[in-house]
């Protein structure tokens, strides 16, 4: 009889995903793919992350110039690296305690990049103050939002902490607070106004907690993930003056900030939102947002940091977090480094800045051109529709699935998006994720699939698509 | 607005951590700024982190990870054949060849899987290890927090227990708080070299009866801090222990690459659990931790740690797999445990230069051990048990009454209280013994013996003055 088999009961509330499924297929056929056998195609396209590396995209050449100069310092001894290059690495290598990206950094992060981050945070918000000691750096944001749900749920508190959160939302978060012993309360997204938050359904997911839990927290995204939306200043007042109203803390997952492709569509951080709207919201509200060096045009989610930054929080309660952030020794110190070149690029006139001009227009520009194509093509298959993607690195279409196709799914045991994205995968080798997964409205279905891949990919990817849909669509009509 | 009483109690529960490196930081800011202290820098010799006071990292590790990070480097000929070939290698099996794509998997990339279990193996003289028993993480510490909360469980009575070593590694006792775990202190023997003493295992275990649940044996061996190398006999005593008494055996190992000396040789309790044979080796659930903190590589910074898991149940095992891949260790650090289980072999461009800076670390460690150890002997109300292994050394210290008292009236540990004054009067940063868990008036300070021997001179040279400074004005 094993010991750790009685694993702790709240963990054993995190589900089994249906995704985890598609994966060991998908690595199957890449095995028969290797191997030769036949397939009506010779490659998968993997979209089912927010990886942009992994489906081909390049990482920016000044960001991995200054990481190697800075683990090799070797490399700056020559003029191998271009001198605003060398110049960043050394600037970076005499933060790190003994010179080396080898030693600890503090608990909250290196000196200088906490206090480069905040200057970023205070130059982003049009002058709103930020502070370093309110900023924390993370090995990646979901550790971080994982600790601040940590300070606010109590496990054992009769009734069950509640966390509204958004639906469609991904889902590493709906696990995380699973897995603390909290309660889900979904709001759900307005997909015809192109996944707009209404505030009557903010009260509608607020109203469900009476008898069931005690709602403590409401969690957003925005940019949206996976819905697409960018948050008007409207829209994210109302949600300042509702998390106000019920006193709710404020969760914001802002880590798609550096991906807005809206004609008319600028984002805003709530921080700055909520700085504008004046006392006594700006004084009272607490808000936590998360930022991240994986998403956006640098993408290097391997690297795996983020930072948190605390607003309007009791400073003893601070003092708690502070002591639970140091239960772990710090974030990699490289992931902190890279933070810095995140927020501080080339700027016109230095020798870099060409170069990195020019890598990082072409993924904006293949971005947008990206967008647009799935907007258009998805949107021109009946029984397929998408809204426009304002922002974020995701495309969620909605799937009309036929009856005939529900009914097989409910016989084979799978949810029907699942179904749909088994198939998908079988068919045309095309990993995306299924919809349930991400919480939709009963009877619909979408797939998730991401945006953030050079433009043949994502030509190759809907070519693929479009054929497989219409297949689909007549098989089950 | 939420206030103290909101927080989560277990939250509530975790200990204030003592911290002085960051006043060490905040001193050297200082200075930096120009103001003025009676001592030109700050040596924070507190924490396992060499590379902090000085000492160089491996060439051919910064040389492969700067090569898989910036792949042009591939095409340059300053860069050793065996570097490029190891860069090529690794990246062939990072997704879309970058180390900026997730890993596949929570437990990390396969063929590291694979590299270290042959490691394993090699180690431990052919007793075969398995790749899918392991998993990376961010760090020693995150590995074992993912193994202590999936331990954790139970209120009061019911609640899960630990039996830590006292002393233990000073980073434990938070992690423990923070995943709700009772601390059951089972006493190392000082007067024997902080040998393990299985009666006061059993000793230890007998207190918890109706206190808590103990689940599990928390074990560091070589010890940090304090330096001891277990032999066979021990570790099969505790193993028959850990069966009869239904304890999980959590097993840090990350100082194996130190021993001094040649009369003690490192033995992992793997090794020893497997060949015991049936039932033990079917049986008992083992948890070994390893990092890239060792002495050789000494890269903390880069957070990269993993852990084999050995009779784990399924269940458990297969649950661990499903966990959302967002929260996946980086990849960097684990093609640096990768290269560390596999460095260069006789033959390799990088080989000599590899030898020589390993046989550098390992001699000036000796050195240094064995320097400092005199030097704290020697020192008046001040005794240190030679270190076997490892990068510490833990003396003891009889603190006159002087400091205890004044530590009372500030309402600080005696031992923070000395090493407090001793940072910001000499500006060196020593942890405190009360970090390792100890909590009696035996006082002791963990001190980093792993820099450059001239770093290491003056640390001695200034807790001299120091410690013989204060026992003039105290006594």
């Amino acid at each position: 009889m094993y010991v750790m088999h009685e694993i702790c009961s709240s963990v054993k509330n995190m589900k089994q995903l249906d995704f985890s499924v598609l994966v060991r297929r998908a690595n199957q056929i890449k095995e028969e793919l290797k191997q030769g056998v036949k397939k009506p195609y010779r490659e998968l396209i993997d979209v089912s992350w927010g990886d942009p590396h992994r489906t081909g995209v390049k990482p920016l050449s000044f960001v991995r110039q200054v990481l190697a100069g800075c683990l090799y310092p070797q490399l700056l001894e020559s003029n191998r690296l271009k001198v605003d290059v060398r110049q960043r690495a050394q600037r970076l290598l005499e933060t790190c305690a003994g010179g080396s990206v080898g030693s600890y950094s503090d608990t909250a992060g290196l000196t200088q990049t906490l206090k480069k981050v905040s200057e970023f945070i205070t130059r982003r918000d049009g002058g709103v103050p930020s502070h370093p000691d309110s900023i924390y750096i993370s090995p990646g944001s979901q550790w971080s939002l994982t600790n601040i749900l940590n300070i606010l749920v109590n496990p054992e508190a009769s009734p069950k902490t509640g966390v509204l959160v958004p639906a469609p939302s991904h889902c590493v978060t709906t696990q995380s607070i699973l897995g603390l012993g909290a309660e889900v309360l979904p709001y759900y997204l307005t997909e015809e106004q192109g996944w707009a938050l209404q505030v009557e359904e903010l009260q509608r997911a607020f109203d469900s907690a009476k008898g069931v839990c005690k709602p403590f927290a409401l969690y957003i995204i925005n940019p949206g993930n996976p819905a697409g939306g960018v948050q008007s200043r409207k829209s994210m007042q109302e949600v300042i003056k509702f998390v106000s109203e019920k006193k709710l803390f404020l969760l914001a997952d802002e880590v798609y900030q550096e991906c807005v492709y809206g004609e008319n569509v600028e984002f805003l951080s709530y921080k700055r939102v909520l700085a504008e709207m004046g006392p006594p919201l700006s004084e009272t509200v607490e808000l936590a947002s998360f930022h991240s060096a994986s998403k956006g045009l640098i993408g290097e989610c391997g690297l795996r940091t983020g930072y948190v930054e605390l607003v309007n929080l009791d400073p003893s309660v601070l003092k708690l977090l502070d002591n639970l952030f140091s239960t772990n020794s710090c974030a990699p110190v490289l992931g902190q480094l890279t933070l810095d070149l995140m927020i501080n690029p080339p700027q016109p006139g230095d020798p870099s800045y060409p170069l990195f001009y020019e890598e990082t227009q072409r993924i904006r520009t293949t971005l947008i051109q990206n967008v647009r194509q799935v907007f258009e093509v998805v949107n021109s298959l009946p029984g397929f529709s998408c809204q426009p993607v304002e922002g974020g690195v995701f495309a969620f279409p909605r799937v009309y699935i036929p009856p005939k196709a529900i009914q097989k799914a409910k016989e084979v045991g799978m949810e029907p998006d699942t179904f749909y994205c088994v198939r998908l995968l079988e068919e045309t080798g095309v990993l995306a994720r299924p919809g349930s997964e991400f919480g939709q409205k009963d009877g619909t279905h979408h797939i998730r699939f991401c945006i953030m891949t050079p433009q043949h990919i994502m030509e190759e990817l809907l070519r693929r698509l479009s054929i497989f849909h219409t297949k689909f669509m007549k098989e089950f009509s | 607005m939420t206030s103290e009483q909101d927080v989560n109690p277990t939250v509530r529960g975790i200990r204030t951590p003592v911290n002085l490196q960051a006043l060490a930081e905040r001193i050297t800011e200082q200075i930096s700024q120009g103001e003025q202290k009676p001592f030109e820098r700050v040596y924070d010799v507190s924490s396992g982190d060499p590379h902090r006071v000085g000492m160089p990292p491996l060439t051919f590790i910064r040389q492969v990870l700067a090569a898989c990070l910036y792949p042009d480097l591939l095409k340059d000929d300053s860069l050793p054949v065996d570097v490029r070939q190891r860069a090529r290698t690794l990246l062939d099996v990072c997704e879309g060849g970058s180390v900026g794509s997730y890993s596949l998997t929570y437990s990390g990339i396969p063929l590291i899987q694979k590299t270290i279990a042959e490691f394993i193996t090699r180690r431990d003289g052919g007793v075969e290890s398995k790749p899918e028993n392991i998993i990376f993480s961010s760090g020693l510490e995150r590995a074992l927090s993912l193994v202590l909360h999936l331990l954790s469980g139970g209120e009061g009575q019911t609640r899960t227990g630990v039996l830590t070593p006292v002393p233990c590694p000073h980073t434990l006792p938070m992690q423990l708080d923070e995943a709700h775990l009772e601390q059951v202190s089972y006493q190392l023997l000082e007067e024997q070299g902080w040998a393990l003493d299985l009666a006061e295992l059993h000793r230890a275990l007998r207190t918890t009866r109706g206190r808590c649940e103990t689940r599990a044996i928390y074990i560091s061996n070589p010890g940090n801090p304090t330096g001891h190398v277990q032999d066979r006999k021990t570790i099969e005593e505790v193993i028959r222990f850990a069966a009869s008494e239904s304890l999980v055996l959590l097993v840090e190992e990350v100082f194996q690459d130190s021993v001094l000396g040649q009369e003690k040789r490192f033995v992992s309790y793997r090794k020893v659990l497997l060949e015991m044979g049936e039932p033990y080796s079917k049986r008992v659930e083992l948890v070994s931790l390893h990092s890239l903190c060792t002495a050789g590589m000494g890269e903390c910074g880069l957070r990269g740690g993993y852990m084999e898991v050995i009779n784990m149940d399924p269940a458990v095992r297969e649950f661990i797999n499903i966990l959302p891949c967002s929260g996946s260790p980086p990849i960097l650090p684990q093609l640096a445990l990768g290269v560390m289980a596999s460095p260069p072999s006789p033959g390799d461009s990088s080989y000599e230069t590899f030898m020589q800076e390993v046989l550098h670390v390992e001699r000036t460690l000796s050195h240094n051990a064995r320097r400092a150890c005199e030097f704290l002997n020697g020192l008046p109300r001040m005794s240190c048990v030679p270190a076997e292994a490892g990068i510490f050394l833990y003396p003891r210290l009889d603190l006159p009454l002087g400091i205890t008292e004044q530590a009372q009236m500030l309402g600080v540990e005696p031992d923070v209280l000395f090493c407090q004054r001793f940072l910001e009067e000499e500006g060196v940063c020593v942890g405190p013994g009360c970090e390792n868990g100890q909590d009696d008036d035996n006082f002791h300070i963990r001190i980093c013996v792993l820099a450059p021997p001239a770093a290491l001179e003056e640390v001695l040279t200034r807790l001299r003055s120091f410690h013989l400074r204060l026992l003039s004005s105290c006594c």
